[in-house]
């Protein structure tokens, strides 16, 4: 059954590229009868990640955990580190685990793309002499903003008189830095809809992209130090507008059901967490929306709708708003390539999935794709650019909060 | 040796088309049959016929096996490696070759995905009627060697009904070609029926002539549960003595509505014996005319909280619980062992009690589901098979279901085919006249014994040279 869904086996067609073969390598590995050979390695760094083959499996195997445990297994059994190792790593446990250096870092690459180096150095093409893909890679670089989500809700009210809900938030680490406007549009929504909004000072990235990466060490360290931080004030629910953060918030509780003292707090934590989009569905909105301009479509971001299995509740918030012209995805459900660094990390493997995306988009004649995920944002953004398209590629809290009247 | 082979296997199919890598060797290891593993020397990607019948030579020549491989989804060990041999992997081979409007016939590659077939077709009102369960993976070549079933098959038979001709490579490497768009041919012996159903023993498929049928216009979908399995037993024998022939009639005892329940949560009465999931297709007034008279039945015969629709989504949720049988089932437990013991449909109740019989004394949990109305059951063994106990208790199960399923006139496999799973019971259970035939079919065919060999049946009955 996973066997169709799944982008690598789709385009190789080989066993090995396909889930239940690479379970079958990762047994083989477990059992002896494999060392960590480089094609074992390749074929896991092959993987997306995406999890398609978990919402197709009948038994219900955790595939994902299974290749994120042998990612685990390769980085500690790995005794030679490349440079991308070495800036990997710098990036995931030394950048990404502390707010202060992920803004320093933040602020540098915001003065290299607003100065103009940035587009000097893709234009010189000087860069393609450390390496052919270099330039491609700054193109899917995010654009960084110059405020960070705080400095963007400087001023604002966070708690209304007598607010329907109270809702924490999670402002992320890449969000945070280059995705400070969607973090502003996600809390304008909640406030214009009532909401009371918890921004917890001190905390930290939720840590996926660590254990995706085969470092779950600093992972756990950056869970607990979010449980701590989030259970000091009580709140109705957690909303993610990140798919890869809220569903890696919502497996806390199971990731450390063996840590007795975190156990319990992590499961409540995680209950309490709601994609955007799930929580919006509680709210009225419609009655004081406009309606958007276009034909609109959807991409289900992988975290979302095969980690979270959230699939109908953005389609039925999205065709709430008045006069919606929503058209349907052919293939929506299939990874369009980002897949956290994959695109930066398998570039030439990412553009394959991104042109079988890109087809599909094509063909909608959409002008403006909804997804509520930053990676699949940069990389349809990336393939709309390549294609010289006109359309538009918008996270669900900005159209929602860009529709939305003022009170 | 292995370098000579995978060297020469280069020369015949180009570099890009071999492989023997370690991990390339454990990913060819397996099909869909839990249990059966085995590593095979290489792996081949034959681009056209002449490179088949070029391998095929090399073997008989070199003494090493072929196994012929679709999408590997099958349930009895049809495509899982045996000593000594190389897989040969037919997924590339994916193209329709030709829709024909005027005759009602396609011709195929045999790596052609069952399901994208059908969707094609359908477009333009055409219908291929064989779906089994894996029908969005599997392929049509593997379809035709096992002779897959599936859920219409009562009503519109199985895949030999839908096979007009095909084109394969012998063992010995000759191409031969048989059959053709005509749909009375009388000449010489059915070699068309030999060659389906054969799982790989008599020749690789390279092309395959498919019959097609209009679609059905319209459907009723009914539902309908009961407190004893009598009752739900007495249905199914009056609907077919009534001369109505649903598409599809479909049984799920206790054991499997309660883990679709556990799973699902969609309100299924957990204290009934046995849930009936019914569909009637065709052009027309007919169709209400047949779902009245199965309604009917369905009544007279006490069945509980029966609904039924003709409309396409709610159709879809009242067949949810037949379609998660499978899924509910594997969740309970590591391994999971599907069998597909069919008897003739007048004995199916006496076959459902049986089946709990062994479950009982054998003290296993077995799910029961199935083709209520041609007789296929699934009677489903959940265990762990590193449970060595366990594991026996189940073969032994297995073992005492099919003696009871032979005594009734029945069947070790109604669908899944005999491979390696299910070969002792094969040999134990088939006629020896006929086993012979066999035997002699498949040492003429394949002298050198080269081409998928000790599947369905060892070569000769006192040879233990083969070990899997």
């Amino acid at each position: 059954m996973c066997l169709t869904t799944c982008p690598t086996y789709d385009l190789t067609k080989f066993e090995r590229s396909s889930p239940r073969g690479r379970i079958q390598l990762i047994r083989a590995v477990a059992d002896g009868r494999l060392g960590i050979t480089p094609a074992f390695v390749d074929e896991m760094n092959f993987c997306l990640d995406c999890q398609a083959c978990e919402t197709a499996c009948p038994a219900g195997v955790k595939y994902g955990r299974m290749v994120e445990s042998a990612r685990v297994l390769i980085e500690k059994t790995k005794t030679r580190h490349t440079i991308s190792d070495r800036i990997k790593k710098i990036g995931l446990n030394f950048i990404l685990t502390s707010r202060i250096r992920l803004r320093i870092a933040g602020f540098l690459l915001w003065f290299v793309q607003a100065s103009g180096i940035q587009k000097a150095l893709i234009k010189t093409g000087l860069l393609d002499l450390f390496g052919k893909n270099l330039t491609e890679y700054l193109k899917l670089l995010p654009q960084m903003k110059f405020r960070n989500t705080e400095g963007m809700l400087k001023g604002i009210n966070l708690k209304p008189r007598n607010p329907s809900y109270k809702v924490a938030f999670l402002s992320g680490c890449i969000m945070d830095i280059a995705f400070s406007d969607v973090n502003y549009d996600t809390v304008k929504f909640l406030l214009k809809n009532n909401c009371e909004v918890f921004i917890p000072r001190g905390q930290v990235c939720c840590g996926s992209l660590h254990a995706h990466n085969g470092e779950m060490d600093t992972a756990v360290k950056l869970m607990k130090k979010n449980i701590d931080i989030f259970s000091s004030e009580g709140y109705d629910f957690l909303v993610s507008n990140s798919a890869g953060c809220g569903a890696f918030m919502k497996e806390y509780g199971h990731l450390m059901e063996d840590d007795a003292e975190y156990k319990e707090r992590a499961g409540v934590f995680s209950e309490k967490v709601k994609d955007f989009s799930e929580f919006a569905l509680l709210l009225d909105y419609s009655q004081k929306m406009k309606s958007p301009e276009g034909v609109v479509t959807y991409h289900d971001a992988c975290h979302l709708v095969h980690s979270q299995k959230i699939s109908s509740q953005p389609r039925e918030m999205l065709s709430r708003i008045p006069g919606m012209k929503l058209v349907n995805l052919h293939e929506s459900t299939w990874c369009c390539g980002s897949a956290g660094i994959y695109n930066v990390t398998r570039y030439e493997d990412s553009m394959k999935f991104l042109e079988k995306k890109m087809g599909n988009i094509r063909e909608t004649k959409a002008d403006l794709i909804i997804t509520a995920n930053p990676g699949c944002m940069l990389q349809i953004q990336y393939g709309l650019q390549k294609d010289g398209s006109q359309a538009k590629v918008e996270h669900p809290a900005t159209l929602m909060n860009r529709l939305m009247r003022e009170e | 040796m292995q370098y000579h082979l995978v060297d020469e296997l280069k020369r015949i199919c180009g570099e890009k088309n071999v492989y023997d890598s370690p991990e390339d060797k454990i990913a060819y290891s397996y099909d869909g049959t839990p249990l059966y593993y085995k590593e095979p020397l290489a792996i081949v990607f034959p681009q056209d016929a002449d490179q088949i019948s070029r391998i095929m030579k090399f073997a008989n020549e070199s003494e090493f096996a072929v196994v012929p491989r679709g999408a590997g989804t099958g349930l009895s060990g049809g495509s899982v490696p045996v000593d000594n041999s190389i897989v040969m992997v037919m997924t590339k081979w994916n193209k329709i070759l030709e829709i024909d409007q005027s005759n009602l016939t396609a011709w195929v590659e045999p790596g052609v995905i069952t399901g994208n077939f059908q969707r094609e077709v359908e477009k333009i009102g055409l219908f291929y009627p064989p779906d089994p369960g894996s029908l969005n993976v599997c392929t049509i070549g593997g379809n035709v060697a096992e002779n897959a079933g599936g859920l219409r098959g009562l009503k519109y038979g199985v895949t030999k009904n839908y096979v007009m001709g095909y084109e394969m490579v012998l063992p010995t490497g000759d191409v031969l070609k048989f059959g053709g768009k005509n749909y009375k041919d009388v000449a010489g012996y059915n070699l068309r029926d030999i060659a389906i159903g054969s799982e790989g023993t008599l020749g690789i498929f390279t092309k395959i002539l498919l019959r097609l049928i209009p679609l059905p216009q319209r459907s009723i979908t009914m539902k309908a549960h009961f407190n004893s399995l009598l009752d739900s037993g007495r249905s199914v024998a009056e609907i077919i003595a009534s001369h109505i022939v649903p598409s599809m009639i479909e049984f799920l005892d206790n054991t499997t509505i309660n883990c679709i329940e556990d799973y699902t949560k969609i309100g299924l009465p957990r204290n009934a014996a046995a849930m009936l999931i019914l569909e009637v297709d065709g052009r027309g007034d007919i169709v209400d005319f047949e779902a009245n008279k199965i309604l009917e039945i369905l009544k007279t015969n006490n069945g509980q909280g029966i609904q039924h629709t003709s409309n396409a989504d709610e159709a879809n949720i009242l067949k949810t619980a037949r379609r998660s049988a499978f899924s509910a089932l594997a969740r309970r437990a590591p391994t999971v062992i599907l069998e597909d013991a069919t008897v003739p449909r007048s004995e199916l109740p006496v076959m459902i009690e049986k089946v709990q019989e062994a479950a009982r004394k054998f003290d296993l949990m077995i799910g029961n589901f199935g083709h209520a109305g041609d007789g296929n059951l699934h009677p489903t063994c959940l265990i762990d098979e590193r449970n060595q106990s366990e594991l026996d208790r189940a073969m032994k199960a297995f073992d005492f279901i099919f003696e009871e399923a032979i005594k009734l006139g029945g069947t070790i496999t109604g669908e899944h085919g005999t491979g390696l799973a299910k070969k002792q019971f094969f040999e134990k259970s088939a006629e020896i006249p006929a086993l012979d035939l066999m035997r002699k079919i498949k040492s003429s065919v394949d002298p050198n014994n080269v081409l998928n060999p000790g599947k369905i049946f060892s070569r000769s009955p006192k040879c233990e040279s083969y070990k899997f």
